[in-house]
């Protein structure tokens, strides 16, 4: 062991109590850092896969971000003559060459994509009338891109593939109009068709929103219901890692023209929100590790005032200014890593005890496990701040012992 | 012969508000292997003179030569690194370090040093307790000893390094009769037998009675009248 060091381990082992009180300081700091941070992780990351699973990664719409220009304002965009009341081509909507596009979508790698189109409807049951969503769905590829399957209480997608006259729809809505398993709705377009449907499904997602306002039919039975046979409007996108999103839809959004809106994107406010909370969390946590190293900068100092004499003769001896600071910042170190290990195995600890606990958050039906997430990136944060936060509190003690003037020291003695 | 170590007009004046005056015009050599006690009153400034011999602390005028090389240009680090090698250290109070036992405090110099290797210093350390007649003492620690046995053990750790030069600073001022007694032979025996020069600053006028030469100081100054 180098003589630094070990001296350092002696001073510290001398002074058991102190050294030991530092140390729960800073065992404790880490401990309350990996337990607060795990669970602010785990909840924002619960809340991301909430959101991450119940809306699409990507949604390719028939819009562009930007309006178009008249072919006139290209051609002289800085014209002296002004054509009035120049309306925008009219445009039939929906995405033009879905087929071909949907297909070069499907070539890029680690995405699943389904056609949609999305639609507004009247549903009426039994004198009662209410305007709802109508997506117009191929069973087989939304499943691949939504998890609308899973939340199926009753029936199956698959069902509408078996009966072309077939319309899934939310617990809610099922409710609100006292529909059951094979009950029969009419659903009205805006252009006045009229379609004869049946519920072969209710799904239950939890956002009460959803539940009520969202329905599911076969695509085609869809476009003729709307009229407007073979177009769809929106393609939904899941990727295999939900962060590439940002980029994926940049992507697609430049080879396919129109707009392609990732999840980050459309919830832009919310991760701020999310990025703010760590901020304010992290600081938080980090101020308890700044508190700790209170103790340890009280702890050195205490013994560099006690060690005077040591270092004045350890100085007389030979031994350089460093050499002395080294030391005293060893027991920094020392107490910083210790302070870790056990910090982060306290931690581990408690996070596995928060895991246990359930909840039952008032109008759930279900017991709720808090989410704590387990990355290993929060023990090393953890870690080097603690060490960090002792190495800068053994820093200004041990630059004090590196001046210490052994002739003063010496004379005070003689 | 050069002298070992010399001093020439050295002057150490504290700095502050009313400056102090520690050393004034001191001139010396101390010749190899010789034993010398410096005299005065107490606070003639023995003390510092034999700091600033032992370059502990720096002359604010004149110089000092350690084997005929000006040491007035060193930096700190040389200085260090030249008390580390060239001079050992004893003082009035044994200052050894409480948490070691008395091999691990003679050991220190050495590890410092990174020389010899860990086993050669092992073997040297006991040695020389061994020749101090501490053998049965290196594994205990400095509280379990006496006053004697402490000083012994310090005179031990400043022969650690084989320095050519020990400075001793009142080693016996804490010492009773018989143990001073002790420790005098052992300095005197250094200077005779291993040929080490030993400078060392004493009230004790049987210590400087078994000195080579006496150096007397008064109010900073060499005063070759001045008796005990």
């Amino acid at each position: 062991m180098p003589l630094q060091l070990a001296i350092a381990v002696t001073h510290l082992v001398s002074r058991k109590r102190q050294t030991l009180v530092s140390l729960t300081g800073i065992v404790l700091g880490v401990a309350f850092f990996l337990a607060v941070s795990s669970l602010m992780r785990g909840s924002e990351r619960d809340f991301i896969k909430r959101l991450v699973d119940n809306s699409p990664h990507i949604t390719v719409s028939d819009e562009y971000r930007h309006p178009r220009l008249q072919p006139a304002n290209e051609l002289w965009p800085e014209g002296a003559v002004e054509l009035r009341r120049v309306k925008p081509l009219t445009e039939v909507r929906g995405i033009r060459g879905h087929a071909e596009k949907l297909a070069f979508i499907e070539t890029l790698p680690g995405l699943r994509a389904a056609p949609v189109l999305v639609g507004s409807v009247v549903l009426t049951f039994a004198g009662r009338i209410e305007g709802v969503t109508l997506n117009g769905i191929i069973p087989a590829k939304m499943k691949g891109v939504s998890t609308i399957d899973e939340k199926l209480v009753e029936g199956s997608l698959d069902a509408l593939a078996a009966n072309p006259n077939g319309i899934v729809i939310g617990a809610g809505l099922a409710k609100k109009f006292g529909l059951t398993m094979g009950s029969v709705v009419n659903a009205a377009s805006p252009g006045g068709e009229v379609r004869t449907l049946k519920v072969v499904g209710i799904f239950r997602t939890g956002n009460a929103g959803y539940d009520e306002n969202q329905t599911f039919a076969l695509l085609k039975r869809v476009q003729g219901l709307l009229d407007r046979p073979d177009r769809v409007n929106r393609f939904v996108l899941q990727l295999d890692d939900p962060y590439a999103a940002r980029e994926v839809a940049a992507t697609i959004e430049q080879r396919v023209g129109y707009k392609s809106v990732s999840w980050l994107e459309a919830t832009e406010d919310l991760m701020n929100v999310l990025l703010v909370r760590n901020l304010i969390m992290y600081s938080v946590v980090s101020a308890i590790l700044v508190v700790a190293s209170f103790g340890i900068y009280n702890t050195i100092s205490t013994i560099v005032m006690e060690k005077t004499r040591d270092i004045a003769i350890l100085k007389s001896m030979g031994f350089h200014a460093r050499d002395v600071r080294r030391i005293f910042l060893a027991e920094g170190v020392i107490l910083g890593l210790i302070g870790s290990v056990l910090g982060v195995a306290l931690g581990i600890g408690l996070m596995a005890l928060l895991g246990r606990v359930e909840l039952k958050p008032p109008g759930a039906t279900d017991l709720v496990r808090l989410p704590i997430y387990w990355g290993w990136e929060q023990y090393l944060l953890g870690a080097t701040f603690a060490l960090i936060s002792a190495v800068g509190a053994a820093y200004l003690p041990a630059r004090k012992a590196g001046r210490v003037h052994p002739v003063e020291i010496l004379r005070g003695m003689g | 012969m050069t002298p070992i170590l010399a001093a020439e007009r050295l002057g150490r004046i504290l700095p502050g508000e009313v400056p102090v005056t520690l050393v004034e015009d001191v001139s010396l050599e101390v010749g190899r292997g010789e034993f010398v006690a410096i005299m005065g009153p107490s606070g003639s400034g023995k003390s510092s003179l034999l700091y600033l011999l032992g370059l502990l602390d720096r002359p604010t005028s004149g110089r000092v030569l350690l084997d005929g090389r000006d040491t007035s240009g060193y930096g700190e680090d040389e200085l260090a690194a030249t008390r580390l090698r060239q001079l050992g250290f004893v003082f009035q109070f044994h200052f050894l370090l409480a948490e070691f036992t008395s091999l691990d405090n003679v050991l220190l110099p050495m590890r410092r040093l990174g020389a010899p290797g860990e086993d050669a210093a092992r073997r040297r350390a006991e040695d020389l307790l061994d020749q101090l007649g501490l053998r049965e003492h290196a594994r205990k620690y400095p509280h379990q000893l006496s006053g004697g046995q402490r000083q012994r053990v310090a005179i031990a750790r400043a022969l650690a390094n084989d320095p050519p030069i020990i400075l001793a600073d009142e080693p016996t001022g804490n010492l009773d009769s018989v143990s001073s007694a002790t420790v005098r032979q052992i300095l005197h025996d250094l200077s005779r037998e291993t040929g080490k020069t030993v400078i060392a600053v004493t009230h004790d006028l049987t210590f400087a009675g078994a000195a080579d030469r006496k150096i007397s100081i008064v109010d900073g100054r060499i005063d070759p009248h001045w008796q005990a």
